[in-house]
Parts: structure tokens; C-alpha cells; sequence
């Protein structure tokens, strides 16, 4: 597993600048806000492209401005965790999870989705609507339908952000007992050092 | 209770006011579409040009489809000689009228539910593997059914009323072009005709009034009690 990301962008008046390779598994994102975390994360799920550099996940090249290379954001197969964790509001708990998993396909199936459900815990919640699910809950679907997806590599954006200390803990611990089944690549952006400290392999400081 | 005649014409203004909806729907719907999620030069000129048919008055409107589309106007000349279409004086072109008049009334309903639409979700959906198209039909069209209904709605009881650019356009021939506010304005000409009007006013009421009825309930439908559009 490696990452080398090389990117500039421009938002504005903010500036992402990021120089960075890696040959860990798992990448913490660190900075204070408006850093551009949430900008760094988009760029390498595709929702971005930057105004220049060159993005590379695992053996893919996704983004190489020189090359012309810009894998569409569909293809990149990111299990992107959104902070405000964006389940669809008109399909139940179930039918978020199945949106990815048919559309990923059974290519290189490493994802065992029972232990998912079954470490998330969110068994009892498939009929619900989103709706109706809490703050905890609803992060929990939102990592379970990114890892339905069968992604390549996995971003998570302050999956604990505006949960109480017991429910983050709670998730941490989730994240961190599925992490090495995965076996795939991982960025986790946070603002707290220890949950970067205690899931990544190294970080990545943006100023 | 309903004589021939009465039905004759109810059956008329339905036909007309379904097709006009019916023929209007995906092209509001694109026009919706465009205008919520695009931005290009000529955004505003074209989100004029929708909405003209709600500021001009009707008559205006009947007489620039009647020059355009005439028998001799640049574009019904070409349908005549082509596709051997006349509209004027025939019940598709009452249709047309209705259509024209019931577009930016469904274009606005459709568009508040396109706004309405959070785009994160659709860039969600694309990181799960979705293609645009894809995306497009599992998140944003089933999101906006609730808009999609309710222009559908408006478009069709404007439809129904529609009066002064049907009789610009269509004329207000017996069984071909007479719809029931065209029959009522001909029964307000004639002497003794006011209870055949009674009649068809309460019937254009009863039929409007139905038409929100359903519409609420297949929005309520729809949602399954979620309330996010409109």
C-alpha cells in the first residue's frame, strides 16, 4: 500500500498545497479548521480536481494533470464517510447499504459485510428511515455503506465530530477492530491527535 | 343528472388539459432542471422566456402561436406541408395553448423541489459508483416526485381554465375547441343561459377541487409521511 499525493489547489482565497508519500496503511489528516481537510479528501475521491499535481492510491494513479489522467469519481471506488454523513432521506437503512454494494460489483469481494453489520452493530436498524436514526446510528450506516461499496481505499471525515464521548469511543473502537480486515487503504481526517494517534500509521499535518 | 352535451365537453376539457400536462411534463422537467443546476450565459433570458406565458396577457400569448403556428405561419406552414399537422381550430392546438400557458407554473413547482435537493447526496452517491445518469434517476428524480406531482397538478388545472390563449389560437368551436370555460363564456352570451353556466361552473370547481385532492394524496403517498419537498 503507498500514497503519493502531490496537489495544489485554489479555493479563494484559501491555497491547499500538499507534498506528501507514504508506504503506510493508513494516513491521519491533521490540521485546524479551513485547513482544507474536507478540500484534500474531495480531491482524491474525484469530487475535486485540482489545479494541478499528480494523486496516487495504492498501485492506481487517479489524478495526473500533466498525463491528463482524471479517473471519474464513479470509478475511483472511494469509501468516502462524509462528515454530515449523507444517507439518501427517501431509501431505509437497507436500501442505502445496497445503493454501492450493487453498483460496486463482486470484483476482489474482500469486504465480509455480516461482520460489518455485526461490529457496527446496525442490525436492528435496516427498516428504519434515516430520518429516524440518531447522531451515532447515523455515522455507523454511513461507515457500513462506504465499506458495502467494496472501495479501494477508504476516507473518512471526522466520522466522530459532534458525538458525545461515549458514542466516539464507541465507533473508534468499531473502526478500529475493522481496520485490519479491510486491508485497504485509509485516510482519516481529524482534529483530534489521539483518534489520528491511535488509527493511522502516520500523519499528515496540513497547515 | 350530467346530460350528453355536458359530458361531451368535460370529456373535451380533460382530454385537452391531460395531453397539455402529459406533453408539457418531461420538458418542464428539463427546463427545471436546467435552470436549478446550471449556470450559463442566457440563464436569465431563458428563465424570462418560461415565465412570459404568466406576465403576458393570455390574448398575447394566443396571437404569437397563431402567427408562429397558422397555417401560413413559419412554423404551421412547415408542420402543414410535413407532417400534414394543422393545430388551429382543432383540439390540439387548444391543447397547446394549455400546454404553453401551464409551463412556467410547472417549471416552478418542479424547480423549488430540484433546489430542494441536496447536492452532497448526489456527489455521494457517484463516490458509491454511481455514473451521473445513475445518480440522477435513484437520488434526484425520485427526491423531486413530490415537485414533479405538483407541477403536474398546477399545470393541469391551469390547463383546465385555460381561456384566452385557447380562444385566440384554438377559436371556440363546438366539440373540437370548447372547453368548459369557453362553454361557459359562450352560455354567458346567450339569453336564458344562465343555469346550463350554474351547471358548468360547478362542475369546473368540482373538478379542480378533485384534482388537489389527488394530488395531496399521492404526494402523502409518495413520502410516506416524509415531508422534504415543497
Amino acid at each position: 500500500m503507498s500514497f503519493e499525493i502531490n496537489l495544489r489547489h485554489r479555493v479563494g482565497d484559501c491555497a491547499l498545497s500538499v507534498d506528501f508519500s507514504s508506504e503506510a496503511a493508513s494516513i491521519g489528516v491533521a490540521g485546524p479548521s479551513g485547513a482544507g481537510k474536507t478540500t484534500l479528501l474531495n480531491c482524491l475521491a474525484g469530487l475535486i480536481a485540482p489545479d494541478q499535481g499528480r494523486i496516487v492510491i495504492g498501485s492506481r494513479t487517479l489524478f495526473d494533470r500533466d498525463q491528463g489522467i482524471a479517473v471519474p469519481v464513479e470509478q475511483r471506488r472511494a469509501g468516502y464517510v462524509f462528515q454530515d454523513a449523507r444517507l439518501f432521506p427517501h431509501l431505509k437503512v437497507s436500501a442505502n447499504l445496497a445503493y454501492g454494494e450493487r453498483l460496486g460489483g463482486a470484483t476482489g469481494d474482500q469486504i465480509d459485510r455480516d461482520q460489518i453489520i455485526d461490529v457496527l452493530g446496525i442490525a436492528a436498524l435496516m427498516d428504519r428511515w434515516p430520518a429516524n436514526l440518531s447522531g451515532g446510528e447515523t455515522r455507523r450506516v454511513a461507515i457500513a455503506r462506504a465499506l458495502f461499496a467494496n472501495p479501494k481505499f477508504l476516507l473518512l471525515d471526522e466520522p466522530l465530530a459532534s458525538l458525545d464521548h461515549a458514542r466516539a469511543e464507541e465507533i473508534l473502537s468499531m473502526i478500529e477492530q475493522l481496520g485490519p480486515s479491510l486491508a485497504i487503504p485509509m485516510i482519516y481526517v481529524s482534529h483530534q491527535p489521539q483518534e489520528i494517534a491511535r488509527l493511522t500509521d502516520t500523519v499528515l499535518n496540513l497547515a | 343528472m350530467i346530460s350528453a352535451l355536458e359530458w361531451s365537453i368535460i370529456l373535451l376539457s380533460l382530454k385537452v388539459s391531460l395531453v397539455a400536462v402529459a406533453v408539457t411534463l418531461p420538458a418542464a422537467y428539463a427546463l427545471a432542471w436546467v435552470l436549478a443546476r446550471r449556470r450559463f450565459s442566457g440563464h436569465s433570458l431563458l428563465d424570462a422566456l418560461v415565465h412570459l406565458p404568466l406576465v403576458v396577457p393570455p390574448v398575447v400569448t394566443g396571437w404569437l402561436l397563431l402567427i408562429l403556428l397558422g397555417r401560413t405561419g413559419p412554423v404551421g406552414a412547415l408542420l402543414d406541408r410535413w407532417f400534414g399537422i394543422t393545430l388551429v381550430f382543432h383540439w390540439t392546438g387548444a391543447a397547446l395553448a394549455a400546454a404553453v400557458m401551464a409551463l412556467p407554473l410547472m417549471v416552478r413547482a418542479m424547480r423549488l423541489s430540484i433546489d430542494a435537493v441536496d447536492r452532497r447526496l448526489v456527489a455521494a452517491a457517484q463516490t458509491l459508483g454511481a455514473s451521473r445518469w445513475h445518480a440522477f434517476r435513484t437520488i434526484t428524480l425520485p427526491l423531486t416526485l413530490p415537485g414533479i406531482l405538483a407541477g403536474a397538478v398546477l399545470g393541469f388545472t391551469r390547463s383546465l381554465g385555460e381561456f384566452g390563449a385557447t380562444i385566440t389560437f384554438a377559436a371556440n368551436i363546438p366539440g373540437e375547441t370548447r372547453t368548459l370555460p369557453l362553454a361557459i363564456y359562450t352560455g354567458l352570451q346567450v339569453p336564458g343561459g344562465e343555469a346550463a353556466v350554474t351547471r358548468l361552473a360547478i362542475i369546473s370547481i368540482l373538478l379542480s377541487l378533485a384534482a388537489l385532492m389527488v394530488s395531496e394524496w399521492l404526494i402523502r403517498r409518495n413520502t410516506n409521511g416524509r415531508a422534504h419537498v415543497v
